[in-house]
């Protein structure tokens, strides 16, 4: 495929004999949101730190935009799950060190004047100053947020931005990373539990079965419009057959998944585009799921 | 009305000083037995024997003897008469210079072994064997390699200062946080900058704690060192005046001693607030 922006090539991790995950394959597009759901422990975020540079595969290799990744690099910006910003720095001070740290030869009235227009840009306009720990959660990730855009990465990886975030909070700043993305037409891949949360952003929703030894199960196409508005989402036709067939996948299927599809080929993952009917077959062939979306 | 905290606990330690200075007023007023003796004779034993004063130096006698010191802290009358602020100062250069060259090896040592697991082993059983030794044990080896005494007594709180530091660096910079270092991994900070821009800041306060101790220590160290190396120095005149007999003057030193180590515990702990960053 042209247009495939990542492509993960048979990776696998393992410590000692146990394997986290085994020939895990995965393409993602250029600008496309994908999020990743599965269980606790079944190795999404060694994927992420994977594609981050920050963990090796033991196995397998991961080409970004035609190049193996060797490493953590500038073009893949990384929301970390803890906020994890320099608590001695201020708001700007730590905007500033990765900005700074992409453009070595700016003076420092450049790299601020940059660090501000991120800083405005995810609405923390007037605490420049502010140290983190004078942030409330929602903001400290806001700056976590504007950090990684303002490196301006070709890839955002994100591990569970939003998990620490009461309801409310995430669901503005869930609005604003889906308006920043669109508008930068960012490529983004994200690890969530929240499946409304991934139904409301992703593009395409990963479902990875239990570890150890987790496989891709199924890649959901979103069959939502990719306009779509927070007060409306749900009310979409589409929306419960999504979010139903995600559910049943976690709750029942993630556990036997590799009992029961013994055919499952890990480099194929089948796609499947939920639509009205097809919710009510629990293990959908990919040529149901595909039925279902053109009825 | 109740006054604050701050007050209300000034009160109490002014009536326990208060409380402290009238028992030893009143301890030490009583006359002993006075023995009868020729004027010649009683000239020579001085107001103890002849008029039964206690030998031991009320708060009054150390009150006008502190007074007389700090209107003169300065006076030199030769080798065995110098002012107690001459031998402070004496006594802090040597400490400082000690402190300094220690911080100067501890603090580089203790980042690289924080920052490499293998010379955090391979150093360990060179650190623990070495960080009990009694400070004063070295002096013999001091004074027997170095041939100066004074030197030698910069050299003792060089080593005693070492350690605390030492330790404490290392720890600092093994427990910067993963998240911190992995945001400078992944914004591709070299390795230079990373230890300045990312370790350094986050283990400061570890490090300056570090700092505090030894600190404390090397004043400890220093009276005690000074008193066998003789010469100058605060722990000299202790026991210069205890050689002299002069209780009053060796009270007076030690008062003096635990002003000037509190005042150096408060500009570290005061340069430990400043690198303290809230979580």
């Amino acid at each position: 495929m042209s247009d495939r922006f990542i492509s993960i090539e048979g990776i696998a991790r393992r410590f000692g004999t146990t394997a986290i995950f085994e020939d895990l394959w995965l393409g993602i597009n250029r600008g496309e949101f994908v999020c990743v759901i599965g269980h606790s422990g079944c190795g999404k975020t060694t994927v992420l730190n994977i594609l981050a540079g920050l963990d090796a595969p033991s196995e397998g290799a991961v080409i970004v935009d035609g190049q193996a990744i060797d490493g953590p690099s500038l073009d893949r910006a990384v929301i970390f799950q803890g906020h994890s910003l320099l608590p001695w720095r201020t708001v700007l001070g730590n905007v500033a060190y990765a900005v700074g740290s992409r453009h070595r030869d700016w003076t420092s009235a450049q790299v601020n004047a940059h660090a501000q227009k991120f800083i405005d840009l995810v609405g923390l306009t007037g605490a420049e100053h502010k140290r983190p720990a004078e942030l409330s959660g929602g903001m400290k990730q806001r700056v976590g947020i504007a950090r990684a855009l303002s490196i301006e990465p070709k890839i955002m990886l994100m591990d569970e931005p939003f998990s620490a975030l009461d309801a409310l909070t995430r669901g503005t700043l869930q609005d604003e990373v889906r308006r920043i993305c669109q508008e930068t037409g960012q490529t983004v891949f994200m690890i969530t539990h929240d499946v409304d949360e991934a139904i409301y952003l992703a593009d395409k929703i990963v479902l990875m079965t239990n570890g150890p030894g987790a496989v891709l199960a199924e890649i959901v196409e979103n069959p939502l419009p990719r306009e779509r508005a927070r007060n409306d989402v749900h009310k979409h036709p589409y929306y419960y057959a999504v979010r139903n067939h995600i559910i049943d996948f976690l709750v029942e299927r993630s556990k036997m998944f590799r009992a029961e599809n013994a055919a499952h080929d890990p480099r194929h993952v089948p796609l499947v585009r939920p639509g009205l009917a097809a919710p009510a077959l629990a293990n959908a062939t990919p040529e149901d799921g595909r039925k279902a979306a053109s009825a | 009305m109740t006054l604050s905290l701050p007050w209300r606990a000034a009160i109490v330690s002014v009536a326990l000083f208060a409380g402290f200075l009238l028992i030893w007023h009143l301890a030490t007023r009583g006359t002993g037995q006075v023995q009868q003796m020729s004027p010649e004779y009683a000239k020579l034993m001085g107001i103890t024997a002849t008029q039964g004063k206690s030998a031991m130096p009320g708060p009054l006698d150390v009150g006008a003897k502190l007074w007389e010191h700090a209107r003169r802290p300065f006076y030199d009358n030769g080798p065995n008469d110098k002012g107690v602020g001459i031998q402070l100062a004496f006594s802090i250069a040597r400490v400082l210079l000690g402190y300094l060259l220690a911080m100067l090896v501890a603090i580089p040592v203790g980042f690289m072994i924080g920052m490499s697991p293998l010379l955090n082993r391979a150093l360990d059983p060179f650190i623990q064997v070495l960080k009990p030794i009694s400070p004063l044990a070295w002096m013999p080896l001091a004074l027997y390699t170095i041939k100066d005494s004074s030197t030698s007594a910069i050299f003792v709180i060089f080593i005693c200062s070492l350690w605390p530091t030492m330790i404490n660096t290392a720890f600092g910079v093994a427990s910067v946080r993963r998240e911190w270092l992995n945001v400078a991994k992944t914004l591709e900070v070299g390795t230079l900058k990373r230890a300045f821009t990312i370790i350094l800041p986050a283990a400061a306060p570890t490090i300056l704690t570090g700092m505090r101790i030894s600190i404390g220590i090397a004043w400890l160290v220093i009276v005690a060192a000074e008193m066998l190396v003789g010469g100058t120095g605060i722990g000299y005149f202790v026991w210069n005046e205890w050689n002299n007999l002069s209780i009053t003057n060796v009270i007076v030193a030690i008062l003096t001693i635990g002003l000037v180590g509190m005042l150096l515990d408060l500009g570290l702990a005061r340069l430990t607030r400043l690198v303290t960053f809230p979580e």
